[in-house]
């Protein structure tokens, strides 16, 4: 029994999600469009996308906790959009395409390689995000709750200090 | 135009992706994310049926239908950020030994996955 107003917020949700997965895919699509991945090189443009992911939801998750988020921005941003721009199909399709050309120590690489990116990135995304929120609250009070959304993750590291 | 085939499926992969976490997400007490290896382990299997098969099968799709399904649907059906997230998530909250497994899991279920996907189309390419 749902009532109508869970139900519209349910496709609310849903609404988010495939927003930003639409979003995420393109700019993965976009991303393997502008690295070069002919001759050899097709990892690349997987291997950045998912190693960028990895830093964004590690700050995403931070900023997330730290303020009042609206009930959609993790459906939009952290399932949606950071959920389409990595890939864990075309992470594996990419090894079989090194196993099949002949490399597999390439291949075995490549998977190592991705997790041992990947996961210490979510630790740099996380670490430079509760800098940024530590710095916030220090130059007042409710100057970062509920704009968790002004501070993409992307743009801040440059200025951090660690 | 490709763009757009990219987006809707990415769209669908998405919230297929959100609707079995939801399903399959477990009870109180168990750590483990199931909502995501399965999908993960799922979308091994079928990019490896799609591309199996568009190497296997002259015309197999239009190039288009391949963008849709393999670069949208399958590239947004499984995802690495939450994967990563959680695997921290388990490291740093003391379950090492779980987060471990997680990415040995993972990645060694994806791969058999992908394997079964090749052995099916390896299978139908010879009736």
């Amino acid at each position: 029994m749902l009532s109508d107003s869970s139900s519209a917020r349910r496709w609310r949700v849903l609404a988010a999600v495939a927003l930003g997965g639409a979003l995420g895919s393109s700019l993965r699509y976009g991303v393997s469009l502008a690295l070069p991945h002919a001759d050899g090189g097709a990892v690349w443009p997987t291997l950045t996308v998912n190693v960028l992911g990895c830093l964004a939801i590690g700050a995403f998750t931070v900023f997330l906790e730290a303020g009042e988020p609206h009930h959609l921005l993790r459906p939009f941003l952290g399932v949606g959009v950071l959920g389409g721009f990595t890939t864990f199909s075309s992470y594996l399709a990419d090894a079989g395409g090194l196993l099949a050309a002949g490399r597999p120590l390439y291949a075995a690489l490549y998977l190592l390689l991705t997790v041992l990116l990947a996961l210490p990135a979510v630790i740099c995304g996380a670490m430079l995000a509760r800098a940024v929120v530590a710095r916030s609250r220090r130059s007042g009070p409710g100057a970062f709750s509920g704009n968790a959304h002004d501070t993409a993750p992307e743009t801040t590291p440059g200025t951090e200090s660690r | 135009m490709t763009l757009l085939l990219v987006a809707l499926g990415g769209a669908a992969g998405a919230v297929l992706r959100y609707g079995i976490d939801r399903g399959v997400r477990p009870g109180p007490g168990s750590a483990f994310p199931r909502g995501t290896f399965t999908v993960n382990v799922v979308g091994s299997f079928l990019i490896a049926l799609l591309v199996g098969g568009a190497a296997v099968f002259d015309g197999f799709g239009s190039s288009g239908l391949r963008t849709l399904l393999v670069v949208g649907l399958c590239g947004a059906l499984t995802t690495f950020s939450t994967f990563g997230q959680d695997t921290v998530r388990l490291y740093t909250s003391g379950a090492r030994s779980h987060a471990v497994r997680y990415v040995s899991g993972t990645v060694l279920g994806g791969v058999a996955a992908a394997g079964l996907g090749l052995g099916t189309v390896a299978l139908f390419a010879q009736l």
